[in-house]
């Protein structure tokens, strides 16, 4: 709030030194250019590998393989889309990808949201303990054997289980959620269960309706994450049908640069070079269309779990 | 008295009592359980935290019910591993209990401080982790402050929704962008040979590997982070720029001494969890991007135990190094939240 009393305050001394200000505004200007200019900068720097994928991908291979690709296709041509579009094995593995994220997302968001409800109530008791048992989780876990050896015990190999399981529930979606839910009207609750709601009642009709925001941002954090996921696949996979997308692009990048410090014929690295451009850019196609889309809740997420750890 | 229930906790539940009061007594007989006298009410949420058990699982039975899968999952995958860390100090034999066979002792945490490799590598991790923390650390601050001085709402907007995009990339497409990009033919060779320089190798050159590292972690994970530290600036009050103005502070003793000390608990917060999690260097990034031309600079902690443990089932021996680096982990983030709460005052929890 401004009072009456700084105003004037703040003209006097604006109006007293003219020189100094002036020449303070300049260089304020000057800086507001050179940050502008950075910016923008920094902006096209992130863009340009994207840039630069998509021009291979469209590109011609013998432009590839002389260095004079950057952010446009020299020698168009839709051959090598034709190529990698035609693998079976390409399509088989990104249906793999659909159907375990969806079946992962789905298992993933059971667990947290009962678990965020049922911590979320201050009235629980032992409500600590439980909170403790999963912010503990962040901070040690298991490591990379015993996790293998308890996976391959449960017999949970070459299953989509082995993805969804393991990575149930992530912590810091937890306390996103649980800190929503602490901040759900009471009125409505209390209201809920006047009318002769149970509790599942109250949460699967009540609660569950009125947080489609906070549970669209979570699916999309869940969804995202175990899209882009490949090394639980890459452990516990070992048939190429069931391999996801990612799996299947990490085994063609580490083929094509086992090919190139072999010093394979020159034709055999810029095929995959351009192999490799494409399937990149499928894989990345859907999530850079849904990005502008997603985006804010993202951010809105990321946001709502800082207020409350 | 109504008050004085209430402040127990804090806002949140007073504000519930009143409302829980004025229902009841509304509908005097709403939940069958229990008396429900205004009375009675208060004196129950008086002795809430001494509810026994028994009356507490009779009550929330549903709640409670709703914890059982969630806690049955922590258990089983994030409790058994921890307790399946044993193994470092027992023989396991594939296909036997997973919490070994038989005790060794200490023979495998002798096996790894005998071992050269093992220092070799926890050298890499030690520098990597450094490196991270001192060039990536700041980075988001700055890059915040840059765009809180945008005056366009909508150019910050434009550059902000860029700047994050790299985040929901697969660290596959990171490694195969790094791949492309430091291509013997790739734009960086492009420009070293446009400016007389010879093309490079850098997929094969130790001595790159962490320029490449810290670089694409720098791209991938600097515009998401300027996130909470854009929130962190939005909650400054306005009213402290036009104090510092009025004290004749120019723009940047503005930010100085009002912008910084506003966003210091979450630099602070944000700078405990990346100590904490400092040992934890980008395995599958590094998984997806060394060879054995770079195992110098590039093999750390986590894939020398990968290799060890996956790659040639020395389960034993690889859980070891593992308890090694996660005891590591806990220690640097317990003992950072205490220094942090003691010098400045913010912490964890």
């Amino acid at each position: 709030m401004v009072t009456v009393d700084n105003v004037t305050r703040l003209d006097k001394k604006l109006s007293k030194p003219t020189v100094r200000a002036v020449k303070e505004t300049r260089a304020y200007t000057a800086f507001r250019v050179v940050n502008a200019t950075l910016l923008v900068l920094i902006a096209a720097i992130t863009l340009y590998p994207f840039a630069n994928l998509a021009a291979q991908a469209f590109s011609s291979e013998s432009y590839i393989n002389s260095g004079q690709v950057t952010i446009w296709p020299r020698g168009f041509n839709l051959t090598t889309f034709q190529l990698v579009m035609s693998d079976s094995m390409f399509w088989r593995n990104y249906q793999n990808t659909v159907y375990y994220t969806v079946v992962a997302t789905l298992v993933a968001m059971v667990l947290t949201t009962t678990y965020a409800y049922a911590i979320s109530k201050y009235r629980l008791k032992g409500r600590k303990v439980f909170i403790g048992i999963a912010v503990f989780t962040m901070f040690f876990n298991g490591g990379l054997i015993p996790n293998y050896v308890l996976v391959n015990e449960l017999g949970l190999r070459n299953s989509v289980w082995a993805i969804a399981l393991p990575n149930a529930i992530s912590v810091f979606n937890l306390l996103v959620m649980k800190s929503f839910f602490e901040n759900f009207s009471t009125e409505l609750e209390e209201a809920a269960e006047i009318d002769g709601l149970s509790t599942y009642g109250k949460l699967w009709r009540i609660v569950l309706p009125l947080s489609k925001a906070v549970i669209a941002t979570m699916i999309l954090f869940y969804a995202v994450a175990f899209w882009n996921s490949w090394f639980a696949a890459f452990l516990y996979m070992d048939h190429r049908e069931l391999y996801p997308v990612t799996v299947y692009l990490r085994n063609l990048i580490a083929g094509a640069t086992s090919v190139d410090g072999a010093a394979g014929s020159a034709e055999a690295t810029q095929i995959a070079a351009n192999v490799k451009a494409v399937t990149m850019l499928l894989t990345v196609l859907p999530i850079v269309c849904l990005y502008p889309f997603i985006q804010r809740y993202f951010v809105s997420g990321v946001m709502l779990g800082s207020v409350k750890q | 008295m109504s008050t004085q229930d209430g402040v127990t906790v804090d806002g949140t539940v007073a504000a519930q009592t009143t409302v829980d009061r004025t229902q009841r007594a509304a509908a005097p007989v709403a939940h069958g359980a229990g008396p429900s006298g205004p009375r009675d009410r208060a004196d129950r949420r008086r002795r809430e935290g001494h509810v026994t058990w028994g009356r507490a699982l009779r009550r929330d039975w549903q709640l409670y019910s709703l914890l059982v899968l969630p806690l049955v999952f922590f258990l089983v995958f994030r409790y058994v591993p921890m307790l399946g860390n044993v193994i470092a100090f027992r023989r396991f034999r594939p296909g036997g209990s997973i919490f070994g066979e038989e005790w060794v002792g200490l023979h495998y945490v002798r096996m790894f401080i005998n071992d050269p490799t093992f220092w070799n590598v926890f050298q890499n991790t030690l520098v990597l982790g450094v490196l991270s923390l001192v060039i990536i650390f700041p980075l988001p601050i700055v890059l915040a402050l840059m765009l809180n001085e945008l005056r366009s709402q909508r150019f910050k907007r434009i550059i902000q929704t860029i700047s994050y995009l790299p985040h929901f990339m697969s660290i596959v497409i990171v490694a195969g962008l790094v791949f492309q990009l430091t291509a013997m033919r790739g734009t960086v060779n492009q420009v070293i040979t446009a400016i007389g320089g010879d093309a490079i190798g850098f997929m094969q050159l130790p001595e790159w590997f962490r320029t490449i590292y810290i670089s694409s972690e720098i791209w991938q994970t600097v515009g998401w982070g300027t996130i909470l530290y854009l929130a962190a600036l939005s909650t400054i009050d306005p009213q402290l720029y036009e104090a510092a103005r009025i004290d004749g502070a120019n723009r940047w003793r503005q930010t100085w001494h009002v912008t910084l000390p506003g966003i210091r608990p979450t630099m602070v917060v944000l700078l405990i969890l990346n100590i904490g999690t400092f040992m934890a260097v980008g395995f599958e990034k590094i998984l997806l991007l060394y060879n054995p031309l770079l195992y110098p600079t590039a093999d750390v902690i986590a894939t020398y135990l990968y290799r060890v443990g996956i790659g040639s089932s020395q389960f034993s021996y690889a859980t070891a190094i593992g308890l090694f680096e996660a005891l590591i982990g806990l220690t640097l983030v317990l003992s950072a939240n205490a220094i942090s709460r003691r010098v400045v005052g913010a912490s964890l929890w």
